[in-house]
């Protein structure tokens, strides 16, 4: 899973310099790498109009329709990838020895033997009504399998982002004020190493210590529908854990970058030659400018960490999307897996839109414009 | 550049990828049993009759791990190569074409990376047989948007630059342009790049050989080595934990490296002073 | 009496990290004094690396960049400001020593109106009230001739000009009304009609509000206009150090000597201007919608030099563009010796890119910094004469001797050379191609003067030598006085005076070649004064 994550951090936090200059715009972003929107007055004078008289909001929309785009580009070549890729599924999925007539049977009852073009249209227009169709392993509709398991997914994402996100800012910053000193060499040495953490090897050492040698929480990660809050609580937690170890280093260093590249910006000589402390320096002029790009590295490493819970859902047996996702992989289950695929990619797809959209707002010369 | 000027944590990181490669390179010779050799009875302690104990199915872990470096390392490295050679020359392309060569390329690759690795290698697996050569050329198709993407920043930052345009105001081809005026420039930061992507792949395949998308057993590979002995965690037998203990080190000391070379490029572009 | 400020004995270090190898600390200042009295404006001048923006701020007490300060001292009205702890230093900056950076641009925050920065200072050190404050910035900013003073401050840093910016950053420093202000090069990034407006309005500022300012510039004549002192400085160390006059009318160093004659240079113009070894007839560029060029017709005669004058935006460089196939025009044609230059870079024949060779302003960027010096001039030698081994070694030889560049140089890669030998060894390269036109896009404008100086007249030697014309792209006058048979000058795309150097030069003139060559600073005390004086006049008089 974390591998997405591992690119942020490569790239942006300690690679990506050549990277960022090229981007201009000096925050690190991340995937999807949106091509920077121009501000080209449309080829219609209405919306040429709507462009000088609301630029922010044209660029807003245009976000949006950009990633808009982006879905149903994605929602086909998940589509076509199964389509076009070789194999035939009714074979494999009867074995080799099946009779030619029950392969054809198969064909026929999993609606394979009609023209793409009308399965695509057909499967698009029940996602968009959220209907997944139904899973060719157990013959149950897909959507009221993966609705609770979504639920249970979301349900540990959003503990991982709450511990996560304010800790890793803060780490941050620690970082930056004791640059190059001992505290940033620490956080330096354990977000390498964090980085380099597979996340199965660190849910099972957690597993081993907490769960095994001191019977603080129980394993696997059970959760089921009617289950006490506090209960649920104490099943996530060590898959939250995980997580957070993993998020954590990438966040932080994500964010130490685009501290300092707003540290090292004239106008904060400026601040300190105006005799300016410490405090009201980066209060009053670091903030404001530091703000826009750790929001997007924040949106951005939570877009992976909605995907990285495949993993971790598995190493807990936790019975969320990304597990139901892996089994109907090794089944070879495909309308769970284009399912899966599809809302895994909207979420990613959404939250990149979500880092790119309050980038754009947090722009004084976007939000002030000429 | 004196061999003295390397600080420690590189020397580190050297001597893993250096342990593991030479792992993974005479692994017959150094391994005490065979790969598939059943020696005794499953999940034998560490320190016993078995250095490091044994796993599920009751083969040695020590020998098992060092053939596992062989398909890991061999697995990571062939999708890495592939990965590079594949982004770095389709990026540079874009990057000194320009037009609508690049504006393909780019925005395919803006809807290749808009997926997010892992759930697109998951889809594609899906569908595909489980052969190792279609594995690492999922890897390397799939990483390569990474390189195209760093790849054509840095190409573009160089290709921008007043004696590449010397160049094309002397008539100098396209070819003389990628590999004489724009490579050279390029090696620094690419160097790192290679490494993290190598992390990277290292990882990946981890994870997916975790996932029972992988390499297939019985083949010995770090990620199936966890899967094989997952269910021995729950025991308190840490078997798991020793493959998964040698992914995280080679990653580490990859890293390790990669740190010491990008601190090495930035200060190359001018730094301090 | 003491002194406003009294510099004795300053010593300024830092530590460099070159690559691979062990970090070493560098002296980049050395045995500086001197003494700045209420109300008197002392000027810091050199070449690059000479020190001076590090001695301006000192007087902060501050070290951009890891710069240590180790030895000497720094007296504000007899305190020693460098011994003081974190918060007397704060005290110290923004309230009684104000600082005005180089790019005005950069230097305010993006995040917040203008005025609320200006503003910030005297506020926090409780200098004044808001409203107070606010009254003030407002009466600055007419002071400094920024438009609608009392709304001005309400604009972000990006919804005003280059020039506005830098007035807006010297009405900040003057805001809290300190006893000294260091002005480091407020107008270098400035075109010259700007320049002379900011000079201006920094003057008039300094002798209303009596405050005492270190102007640090690498030009001469701009510090003469301001200044009442004048330090020069070279690698760290002084150089002399006088009343301005003295300075610049009889100066006792030799290196004063050399900068203050350094611009005297003046090439003979050649009296048949009838050729038209190259020439543009009619051409229209555009950048996608925006048009750059608009109906431009010059030429140049073989063996001389035409100098394309103008500031930012003018379309010079594009100019340039347009003639090497670049930017293929919209319109209009280039001929070069008669035979019409295809308009696109693709549709050129070798031997047609062989005659028009290239001279960039960056020689930094303008070669591959993983090539050595014979790779860089050798190229050109394989490609179009396909000559190699040791005849092109040979070849390059030669060459280097004629840039005045001899043995040893060959095997060097660009980082081991300096500035002016970086661009001797880029003219080698278009040298070798043995090109009937060159085309130089600004090949001075980056080098301190002394060196400038020195590659003109290298320029001018060659052109003897080989015959070779130059179209010489340059915002400089005294840079085209130096070198130029015949002038354009362009403006906003067009060219609005084109003729023999003696007649574009000399009255009458149209309104915009009047503006800039009056804009253009001359080296003697007064003349500011002299054109401002003009300047009422004629407003007067209309």
């Amino acid at each position: 899973m974390a591998k997405d994550q591992r690119e942020a951090s490569t790239l942006d936090a300690s690679g990506g310099t050549a990277l960022l200059e090229d981007a201009g715009s000096g925050t690190p972003q991340d995937l999807p790498p949106v091509s920077p929107v121009r501000a080209s007055g449309g080829r219609f004078g209405a919306v040429a109009g709507f462009h000088s008289n609301h630029p922010l909001a044209a660029l807003i929309l245009q976000r949006i329709a950009l990633s808009v785009g982006l879905l149903f580009a994605v929602s086909l070549l998940i589509f076509l990838g199964v389509e076009a890729l070789p194999g035939d599924f009714a074979q494999t999925y009867l074995g080799q020895s099946a009779t030619p007539q029950a392969v054809a049977n198969i064909r026929a009852d999993l609606g394979l033997d009609r023209p793409a073009p009308t399965r695509y249209v057909e499967w698009l227009g029940g996602v968009l009504q959220g209907d997944f169709g139904n899973s060719w392993a157990s013959g149950q509709s897909v959507t009221s399998q993966i609705a609770g398991r979504l639920g249970n997914t979301l349900f540990l994402a959003f503990f991982a982002a709450v511990i996560s996100v304010p800790l890793a800012v803060g780490l941050g910053m620690l970082a930056v004020l004791y640059r190059d000193k001992a505290p940033d060499r620490l956080i330096n040495i354990f977000s390498l190493a964090a980085v380099s953490l597979p996340e199965f090897f660190v849910g099972y050492l957690l597993i081993l210590f907490f769960g095994v040698q001191l019977g603080w929480v129980s394993y696997p990660s059970t959760v089921f529908s009617g289950m006490p809050f506090a209960d649920r609580l104490q099943a996530v937690a060590l898959p939250v854990a995980t997580l957070v170890l993993v998020v954590l280093a990438h966040m932080m260093r994500m964010t130490r970058a685009a501290i300092l590249n707003v540290m090292s910006s004239a106008y904060i000589e400026t601040a300190e030659l105006k005799g300016l402390n410490a405090f009201r320096i980066i209060a009053r002029h670091a903030a404001p400018n530091v703000l826009a790009p750790i929001i997007t590295v924040v949106a951005l490493n939570l877009a992976y960490l909605v995907v990285g819970v495949v993993v971790v859902e598995v190493v807990f047996v936790y019975p969320g999307m990304g597990q139901y996702m892996v089994d109907a992989v090794t089944v070879r289950d495909m309308p769970v897996v284009q399912a899966c695929g599809l809302i895994f990619a909207t979420v990613y797809i959404v939250l990149n839109m979500i880092a790119d959209i309050l980038g754009i707002l947090a722009n004084p010369r976007l939000r002030h414009p000429r | 550049m004196r061999l003295r000027s390397i600080p420690p944590s590189a020397w580190i990181g050297i001597a893993g990828i250096v342990l593991a490669l030479v792992c993974a390179v005479f692994a017959p010779w150094i391994a005490p049993y065979g790969e598939r050799e059943i020696v005794g009875d499953i999940w034998q302690p560490v320190g016993g009759d078995f250095l490091l104990g044994t796993d599920n199915l009751g083969r040695d872990l020590l020998s098992r791990l060092i053939f596992g470096a062989r398909t890991t390392i061999f697995v990571a490295m062939s999708a890495t190569l592939l990965s590079f050679s594949l982004g770095m020359i389709l990026s540079f392309t874009a990057a000194v074409v320009r037009g609508w060569t690049d504006q393909a390329l780019s925005r395919l690759n803006d809807l290749l990376m808009s997926v997010p690795t892992l759930i697109f290698a998951l889809v594609v697996l899906a569908v595909l047989p489980q052969e190792m050569w279609i594995l690492i050329l999922v890897m390397a198709v799939l990483d390569s948007t990474r390189v195209f993407r760093l790849g054509r920043a840095v190409a573009v930052d160089i290709a921008v630059m007043d004696f590449v345009e010397a160049a094309r105001l002397r008539g100098e081809g396209t070819v003389w342009i990628i590999f004489r005026e724009i490579l050279p420039n390029a090696l620094s930061p690419l160097l790192a790049e290679f490494g993290m992507r190598f992390a990277f792949a290292v990882l990946f395949l981890s994870t997916l050989s975790f996932l029972g998308l992988g390499i297939q057993p019985p083949a010995a590979d770090w990620g199936g080595m966890v899967k094989d002995n997952k269910d021995g965690i729950i025991f308190g037998i840490p078997a798991a934990l020793i493959p998964g203990g040698a992914i995280a080190a080679l990653a580490i000391c990859v890293n390790l490296v990669v740190d010491w070379l990008l601190n090495r490029t930035s200060s190359l572009k001018g730094g301090r002073g | 009496m003491t002194s406003l400020l009294d510099v004795r004995g300053l010593k300024i270090e830092a530590t460099t990290y070159p690559p691979g190898e062990a970090p070493r600390d560098i002296t980049i200042v050395e045995d500086i004094s001197f003494r700045l009295e209420q109300g008197r404006v002392l000027g810091l001048i050199g070449e690059s690396g000479a020190g001076k923006s590090t001695i301006g701020l000192a007087a902060l007490a501050y070290g951009r960049g890891g710069v240590r300060i180790t030895a000497g001292e720094v007296r504000l009205d007899g305190e020693d400001i460098l011994g003081l702890k974190r918060p007397g230093i704060r005290q110290v900056r923004g309230a009684r020593v104000c600082y005005v950076a180089q790019s005005a641009a950069a230097a305010f925050n993006p995040a917040h109106r203008l005025g609320d920065q200006i503003i910030e200072a005297a506020l926090r050190h409780g200098l004044m009230d808001e409203a107070a404050a606010r009254e003030r910035a407002a009466y600055l900013f007419g002071v400094l001739s920024l438009p609608d003073p009392a709304t001005f401050g309400e604009r972000y840093p990006h919804q005003v000009s280059g020039g506005q910016l830098q007035r807006a950053m010297t009405a900040m420093a003057l805001l809290p009304a300190p006893e000294l202000i260091v002005f480091d090069e407020p107008t270098t990034a400035l075109d010259v009609t700007t320049q002379i407006d900011v000079l201006a309005a920094i003057k008039r500022a300094i002798e209303e509000t009596r405050t005492a300012a270190i102007y640090v510039t690498h030009d001469l004549a701009v510090v003469a206009q301001v200044a009442d002192d004048i330090m020069v400085l070279r690698a760290g160390k002084m150089v002399e150090y006088g009343p301005v006059r003295k300075i610049i009318e009889a100066p006792d160093a030799e290196y004063t000597r050399e900068l203050v004659s350094v611009r005297s240079l003046v090439q003979e113009e050649a009296a048949d201007q009838s050729d038209r070894l190259l020439a543009i007839e009619g051409v229209d560029a555009a950048y996608g919608e925006t048009r750059v060029l608009s109906d431009v017709s010059v030429h140049l005669p073989r063996g001389q030099t035409l100098a394309v004058v103008g500031e930012s935006g003018s379309g010079k460089s594009t100019l340039a563009r347009v003639i090497t196939g670049l930017l293929p025009p919209k319109d209009g044609t280039v001929r070069l010796a008669g035979e019409t230059l295809p308009p696109k870079l693709s549709g050129r024949s070798r031997e047609q890119l062989r005659t028009i060779q290239m001279i960039y302003q960056m020689a930094d960027t303008a070669m591959n910094p993983r090539h050595t010096v014979g790779q860089i001039i050798g190229r050109p030698l394989s490609f179009y004469f396909n000559m190699h081994g040791a005849r092109k070694r040979q070849r390059v030889q030669e060459l280097l001797e004629q840039i005045e560049l001899g043995e040893g140089f060959i095997d060097r890669y660009p980082a081991e050379l300096s500035g002016g030998q970086k661009q001797r060894v880029a003219i080698a390269r278009a040298l070798a191609a043995e090109p009937t036109v060159i085309l130089c896009d600004e090949p001075t404008s980056a080098l301190d003067p002394l060196v400038a100086d020195g590659i003109l007249k290298l320029l001018l030697r060659l052109q003897k030598e080989t015959s070779v014309s130059y179209l010489f792209i340059t915002h400089d006058i005294a840079t085209v006085r130096a070198i130029a048979d015949s002038v354009a000058v362009l403006y906003q795309g067009r060219v609005v005076r084109f003729g023999p150097k003696s007649e574009v030069l000399s009255p009458p003139f149209d309104d915009y070649t009047d503006l800039l060559l009056k804009s253009v600073p001359e080296l003697r005390v007064g003349w500011l004064e002299e054109v401002l004086q003009e300047r009422r006049m004629t407003s007067a008089g209309h």
